[in-house]
């Protein structure tokens, strides 16, 4: 019978999409281990967010996009930027402000771009880029395409008036957009519940009639499924969708930030660090016979190679040049 | 030439841009089925349709955000503020996104985007509805700043700005938008970055720019009655401001009034100043003076709104100073 035969293909397809998400997973997790690295030793300047602990999120959620859709993100960006397909190289080059990194050293940790992927970039103005997502999708709706914009922002973004606006645009207009917001439960040091009246963000949908759904974000799976749900939306209806996933960063805020202290405890820290979403992953994959330790002690070696090389890549990466100080503030 | 309304000059640039490139849209509060708040979009919803001229909610950061985000897609947007007041609350994605994103992408994003609409007092509007931001905008690397004086120059510089690869903003005057001149038809496009001496004279020069031209204009009639010749030269495009054609005309007459409509204290004026103390220093034969709004917050009463604001006696009486007739 076909569903018989079809059916363990299917099984396959899934273990073979978890499998490579969480090889993206770990990819990002040593690349981020190496970024607080070469912070400490000053080879990185300025802001630096690592997206330790929230991994799931990225490899989840950009599994379920076209190479055509765009994506958009706030500064906590690395992991998108690495899972979306942007080489390590450039990413650890842009770090590291030098001449081969994917903005050409002039942008840095908070302003990834490669537009080559659609990925229009990382912003620092906390919600600012939200209206930027809205603009993308309308230009989507525009040309009367069926790609998706897919919007990273965290839960204090909700707080800024421009994210209403902007979901309030997005549904009148019926763009298709996927704002996801990565609820990792403090902005900066500020605990949602301390400066939100509505902490479930999943809630605010309501206000802008549009679809929402509540995600376990340290599940790379649930993250991907409620995201090709949302993206199936868009492509059909064009109507957006606002997903909450829930996720937690086990590091500080930025580089510059403690880990814990006066805002968290570093027993609530520990404790979701029993969540690990690339532990659980693997535990899972493991479980259903679709990994063992030699292979995960493999994929993990592999992409500390990859990490190595991108540190090395960007050590011996030129400055720009000092023409490039005038250069790109106009087309010319 | 036919004759047109400046507030129409607009309108036949937007409908001539919009017929010209398909991926030219107008987005803005108004500007659809009320035809625009001061009627320069009418009639561009019948002739595009709803896709390309855009009603949008009273949000002004939001949809000059997705303005922006639509340009980052490749398209052209046309974004209209009711005023520039209301702008204000864009300020971020104007400043932080549009003018940035070229720049801190490594020069893969470029954003061909205009941000329009009426600058600067009109008539009892009180101090919320009556401010020139031109100052603001100007200091910002990454953006082009136009204020056109002239039906003809409207025409122009919005067609320019629309073309322009990079953001624009073309600030408007409401009180201008009703001033008749002569505008060539078709294509007529004023290049940014191009003063324009709208008087020719030999006496004094007096610079301006968008409404202050109107009086700068009046005060040179007046000063060519009492014996003087002034040399009116609007600036036209605020950023990139074309130095050569001021400082030329400040050598030829050796002396310089700036007129505008903001506030004094780090204005345009300064900017003015600045350039022709470094490039024409050894031609002045006195010290550049400046007329502006008062340094205070429009006042809603006539008689002190008039006093607030430039005029023409203002700029003959700085004229006349720099003269050293009084």
């Amino acid at each position: 019978m076909a569903t018989a035969t079809a059916q363990p293909a299917k099984d396959e397809a899934l273990l073979e999409l978890q499998r490579r998400m969480l090889r993206q997973m770990l990819l990002v997790r040593r690349f981020e281990e190496k970024a607080a690295e070469a912070y400490a030793l000053g080879k990185i300047g300025g802001f630096c967010h690592l997206y330790i602990g929230q991994e799931a999120v990225a490899a989840g959620s950009l599994a379920a996009l076209r190479d055509d859709d765009y994506v958009i993100c706030s500064y906590r960006e690395h992991g998108q930027a690495l899972v979306r397909g942007v080489p390590a190289n450039a990413v650890m080059a842009e770090l590291f402000g030098k001449a081969t990194g994917c903005s050409r050293g002039k942008g840095g940790s908070m302003h990834l771009f490669d537009v080559s992927r659609r990925f229009m970039g990382g912003h620092a103005i906390v919600g600012g880029h939200i209206p930027l997502a809205a603009g993308l999708g309308f230009a989507i709706k525009y040309r009367g395409g069926d790609q998706v914009c897919l919007c990273y922002f965290g839960e204090a973004a909700v707080n800024i008036g421009v994210f209403h606006e902007a979901l309030n645009m997005a549904s009148v207009w019926k763009l298709p957009i996927i704002f996801c917001c990565e609820n990792n439960r403090y902005g900066m040091g500020t605990a949602f519940e301390r400066v939100a009246a509505v902490t479930d963000v999943v809630e605010h949908a309501c206000s802008y009639d549009m679809a929402a759904e509540l995600v376990n974000g340290m599940d790379a799976m649930a993250v991907y499924g409620a995201t090709e749900r949302a993206a199936e939306r868009a492509r059909k209806t064009g109507h957006p969708t606002l997903l909450e996933v829930r996720t937690y960063r086990f590091m500080g805020h930025s580089m510059s930030d403690p880990l814990h202290g006066v805002y968290r405890t570093k027993e609530e820290v520990e404790e979701q660090k029993k969540r690990d979403p690339i532990s659980q992953l693997a535990l899972k994959l493991k479980e259903e016979g679709a990994l063992d330790g030699p292979a995960l002690d493999a994929l993990d070696a592999e992409v500390r190679a990859v990490v190595e090389a991108a540190v090395q890549f960007a050590d011996q990466s030129p400055d720009p040049d000092l023409a490039e100080l005038t250069s790109h503030v106009l087309v010319e | 030439m036919p004759t047109l309304t400046y507030r129409d000059a607009l309108n036949q640039a937007l409908r001539e841009e919009m017929q010209r490139d398909p991926s030219v849209f107008l987005m803005g509060e108004e500007v659809g089925v009320y035809q625009g708040a001061y009627k320069v979009s009418r009639g561009l919803l019948e002739e595009f349709g709803p896709m390309r001229v855009v009603d949008t909610p009273i949000a002004e950061l939001g949809f000059a955000g997705v303005g922006v985000g639509a340009a980052m897609a490749g398209l052209r947007p046309v974004i209209e503020f009711m005023t520039w007041n209301f702008a204000v609350l864009a300020l971020d994605q104007i400043v932080n996104s549009a003018a940035k994103i070229l720049y801190e992408s490594g020069g893969q994003v470029p954003i061909p985007i205009v941000f329009r609409g009426p600058n600067g007092a009109a008539l009892q509007l009180a101090a919320q509805h009556s401010q020139a931001w031109e100052s603001w905008l100007a200091h910002i690397p990454g953006l082009k700043v136009v204020a056109p004086a002239t039906p003809a120059d409207a025409k122009g510089l919005l067609k320019a700005a629309i073309r322009d690869d990079n953001p624009v903003i073309v600030l408007e005057g409401e009180m201008l938008y009703n001033t008749k001149g002569d505008v060539p038809e078709g294509e007529h496009v004023v290049p940014i970055g191009k003063a324009d001496v709208k008087r020719a004279g030999t006496d004094v020069t007096l610079i301006c720019h968008s409404k202050t031209v109107v009086p700068a204009l009046k005060a040179a009639e007046q000063l060519q009655e009492q014996g003087v010749s002034a040399e009116v030269v609007d600036l036209r495009s605020l950023r990139p401001m074309d130095e050569e054609t001021l400082v030329a005309s400040v050598v030829k007459t050796n002396r310089c009034v700036v007129a505008e409509e903001g506030w004094p204290h780090c204005g345009i004026g300064a900017q003015v100043v600045d350039i022709i103390q470094r490039e024409a220093f050894d031609s002045l034969d006195a010290p550049v003076l400046r007329v502006t709004q008062a340094d205070v917050p429009m006042p809603y009463n006539k008689q002190l709104e008039r006093a607030a604001k430039p005029s023409p006696e203002k700029i003959v009486a700085a004229a006349r100073r720099v003269c050293y007739l009084d």
